[in-house]
């Protein structure tokens, strides 16, 4: 709790002096942005604290999110899928099953169809580091390590390294998925996540699975003892972790208009990672709040807005970043070592 | 008159919220073996780790050899010759013997990379010997036993000349055989003039040892008895500052004549004998046998922590099928785990929290938890174990020993259980809270629950016992009935000597 209150002090201190610094901060315009930055990263730090909160780990993230941008720009643009450049009898017929699949639905003509498809997508890639991690044992650092790699390497392969761009076609999922004017005046991506935000906060704070999910996060064996079903609990907290970098990856590709295969979404479970570590989540699992990923994602956020202001060169953006993360994490370390002293 | 070897005046320490040792004394002497006792609480691992160099006091004075000196690191004390042997061995498991004994200071050629093994080996060797020690100074710590783990312990203290080892619930998870072998090791030290303090539970190991035994209560000193004084009676009656009449609980009721669970040729190895046997309402089934006989591997498997490799579970004569805790939680069977840190409790989390975990299922609606009714539960809980705690909000990590166990076995005590399994139910657990787990379980044999205790501590399994069940080396090695019941009869059951 005094965590949260010193988070929260910390991210008034930095926009306080955000508006001070730089009247155009004040400008609506300006909070729009902010605004539309923060849903964005709110919504991969969601899904990486809650997983995070189960003691799990996504590295994946960042590739998921280029994969699954990629592979809705292609299908929204209808474009041919390239072939295993393999020959023999299995790689034939695993061409012929794409050929197959690839008539199954005219995507161009039913845009939904391909947004549901790259959910599904996602889901599914949640679902096999969860079984890897649960039934077979590998390390969650290890699995998504190299989902990390296989799945960069698979939107390089099928885009063929192209920069894939929609012009100015699906006017109307742009307008749904992002648009200037939106709700409230609030920008889209700010109102997806709220409605995540406020679904999470009553998951994982008052319904029994956020229980579990603590529970398995802070003693995965106590739980086991008393009958939380514990790894149908950790795959499907990274089934949400994935499902929510593919629906970021739909709120990307509709707001830049493009997927760029081999950088779109690179970094990103760092920044995620880092919100969450900001807001509270320890990587040991079982610590954390949705409150504290809100605020952490907000630090991240504004954080290199003050320091451009502040005349702080934009290169060292990466740097004032992690030199917050690592005072936060040093003094978060050495308040608990001086409450603990006396015991 | 000669001034003792340590001494320790005076002595207080506070913590946050808790007053953990009030103007406390104690004296050692050279050769001596003095066991200081007292309740979970009572301030004993406090005090020793003040010895020990853990934690300094808030006030007092300790004199060593008569001289005021002052404890402030882990470093110091053992330059003086105080050793802490903590409960939770302190080994490199993945060095051999003779490098957990020189761990720090391992003799080199010089630089970094010039370790001498052979000295190291032929350095920790006599002292090994002198201990009784039997494996090469070479091999593995994982690869030891317990106990052998303990003595390398011992034997790391002895190697820094130590003259005053303590010694913190040595006994906790060793076989009789260890423990006799311990007590040899302990008199070959004061023979040497190496002084002891003993902390124990284990009331009839000190009786056992002890030369003295200093008894602590709420953190003061509550009374000592010398050599013909230390009686059961007399520790406990200090200890709790009250006469404990009948400490095992046991009342007559009604045994149901049907079984109510059934355990048909189970197995969790392959090429293990099949175990067979029932258990009735309203009984209280001991469990016995050594370190490692299977007891707790069959408690998990009827839980379904394991899985099974052969045989049936019977509950009221229907076969049930087991795969997870959670299908043997829905049919009422209940494991009371060994471990209470790492298995029962989460300890970062309140008492409410850890009481409703195995029951959420029947405290939500529309699968959100209703606080109102999980605090009831709880409240219930607390009151009817008697967990003594300022809140149900409390953290259960902060609880002792005995009111931590009490908050385990009401997750399952809420939801009205037919089977209990209970392992080791009262291990680290202070005298007073024993008692009142012996009277709780007394009262679920009456309510017709069927309780299977797992128990090493003999006292424990005689007192509460209807029948006893000992188990050797993974199978049932033979049943007692409560007529047949003696320790030495166990112990011929445990040892295979009776086979």
């Amino acid at each position: 709790m005094k965590k949260i209150i010193g988070l929260i002090a910390f991210l008034a201190i930095i926009y306080v002096l955000l508006l001070a610094a730089d009247p155009g901060a004040r400008l609506a315009a300006n909070h729009f942005n902010l605004g539309r930055r923060i849903g964005l990263y709110g919504i991969i730090s969601l899904g990486a604290g809650m997983l995070i909160i189960t003691g799990g780990i996504d590295l994946s993230i960042g590739s998921v999110v280029g994969l699954c941008a990629t592979l809705l720009a292609m299908l929204l643009r209808g474009d041919r899928f390239p072939r295993f450049p393999f020959k023999g009898w299995f790689f034939e017929q695993l061409n012929a099953g794409l050929d197959w699949l690839g008539g199954l639905v005219n995507f161009p003509e039913h845009p939904w169809a391909a947004i549901i498809f790259v959910l599904l997508v996602g889901m599914a890639i949640g679902l096999v580091n969860g079984l890897l991690v649960t039934k077979v044992r590998v390390q969650a650092f290890v699995v998504t390590l190299c989902g990390l790699f296989i799945y960069r390497g698979i939107s390089r392969f099928m885009a063929e390294d192209q920069v894939k761009g929609l012009g100015n076609q699906f006017g109307d999922l742009k307008t749904i998925f992002y648009s200037s004017e939106a709700v409230l005046g609030l920008p889209m991506s700010l109102v997806y996540f709220l409605v995540l935000l406020a679904l999470a906060t009553v998951f994982m704070h008052l319904s029994i699975h956020g229980r579990y999910f603590f529970a398995i996060g802070a003693n995965e064996k106590a739980a086991r003892y008393s009958g939380v079903p514990t790894d149908r609990y950790k795959i499907l907290a990274y089934v949400i972790c994935s499902t929510l970098a593919a629906f970021y990856g739909v709120l990307y590709l509709m707001q830049e208009n493009s997927a760029q295969p081999s950088s779109t979404g690179n970094f990103l479970e760092l920044y995620a990672i880092a919100g969450a570590v900001l807001g509270g989540c320890s990587l040991r699992g079982g610590e954390g709040s949705v409150g504290g990923l809100v605020i952490g994602t907000s630090i991240l956020v504004l954080l290199p807005n003050l320091s451009l202001m502040l005349g702080i060169p934009s290169a060292l953006e990466y740097t004032v970043i992690g030199g917050a993360l690592l005072l936060g994490a040093t003094l978060d370390e050495v308040l608990r070592r001086v409450g603990q002293k006396d015991r | 008159m000669s001034s003792p070897l340590l001494s320790a005046r005076g002595i207080s320490k506070a913590f946050p919220g808790v007053q953990a040792l009030h103007d406390v004394n104690l004296h050692l002497n050279r050769g001596e073996v003095l066991a200081v006792v007292g309740e979970n609480g009572a301030g004993k691992s406090t005090l020793m780790k003040i010895l020990g160099g853990v934690y300094r006091p808030d006030d007092g004075v300790i004199e060593w050899e008569g001289r005021p000196v002052s404890i402030g690191s882990v470093e110091q004390a053992q330059k003086l010759g105080i050793v802490l042997i903590h409960q939770e061995l302190n080994l490199a498991e993945n060095l051999d013997v003779a490098g957990n004994m020189f761990l720090g200071r391992e003799p080199t050629w010089g630089g970094p990379l010039g370790l001498i093994r052979p000295r190291m080996s032929r350095d920790a060797e006599p002292i090994l010997r002198r201990l009784g020690f039997d494996a090469s100074p070479r091999t593995r710590v994982a690869d030891l036993s317990i106990g052998q783990q303990q003595l390398v312990e011992i034997a790391r203290a002895l190697s820094l000349q130590s003259r005053v080892i303590i010694m913190d619930e040595p006994t906790s998870s060793l076989t009789q055989r260890e423990t006799d072998r311990l007590y040899e090791v302990i008199r070959d030290l004061k023979r040497d003039g190496i002084s002891v303090l003993y902390i124990s539970h284990r009331l009839k190991e000190v009786e056992t040892i002890a030369d003295r035994v200093t008894v602590l209560r709420d953190g003061k000193n509550a009374g000592e008895l010398f050599r013909d004084q230390i009686t059961h009676e007399a520790m406990v009656r200090l200890m709790v500052g009250r006469e404990l009449k009948q400490f095992f609980h046991r009342s007559r009721h009604e045994v149901t004549p049907r079984p109510i669970l059934e355990i048909r040729n189970l197995r969790w190895q392959e090429g293990q004998a099949p175990i067979n046997l029932e258990l009735r309402g309203g009984e209280i089934v001991g469990m016995a046998g050594l370190i490692g006989a299977g007891r707790t591997e069959l408690a998990e498997t009827v839980f379904g922590i394991r899985r099974r490799v052969s045989g049936q579970i019977l509950l009221e004569g229907r076969p049930i099928l087991v795969r997870h805790p959670g299908d043997a939680i829905a049919a009422g069977v209940y494991l009371v785990p060994e471990d209470r840190r790492s298995q029962g409790l989460v300890l970062g989390q309140s008492i409410r929290f850890n009481l409703s975990l195995p029951s959420l299922q029947n405290l939500q609606r529309f699968q959100l938890v209703s606080t109102r009714r999980e605090t009831a539960m709880a409240e219930r809980q607390r009151q009817e174990l008697n967990i003594r705690c300022p809140s149900v909000r409390q953290i259960v990590g902060l609880l002792s020993g005995g009111n931590q166990q009490k908050v385990v076995l009401g997750k399952w005590l809420s939801r009205h259980p037919r089977v209990l399994i209970l392992d080791e139910p009262t291990r680290g657990v202070d005298v007073g809270a024993k008692s009142e787990i012996y009277a709780l379980m007394d009262q679920l044999a009456q309510r017709g629950v069927a309780v299977l205790m797992i128990s090493s501590d003999l006292e424990e399994v005689l007192g509460m016992s209807d029948r006893v069940l000992v188990m050797h080396e993974g199978r049932l090695a033979g049943e007692l009935s409560r007529e047949q019941l003696s320790e030495e009869a166990v112990m011929r059951l445990a040892t295979g000597a009776a086979a």
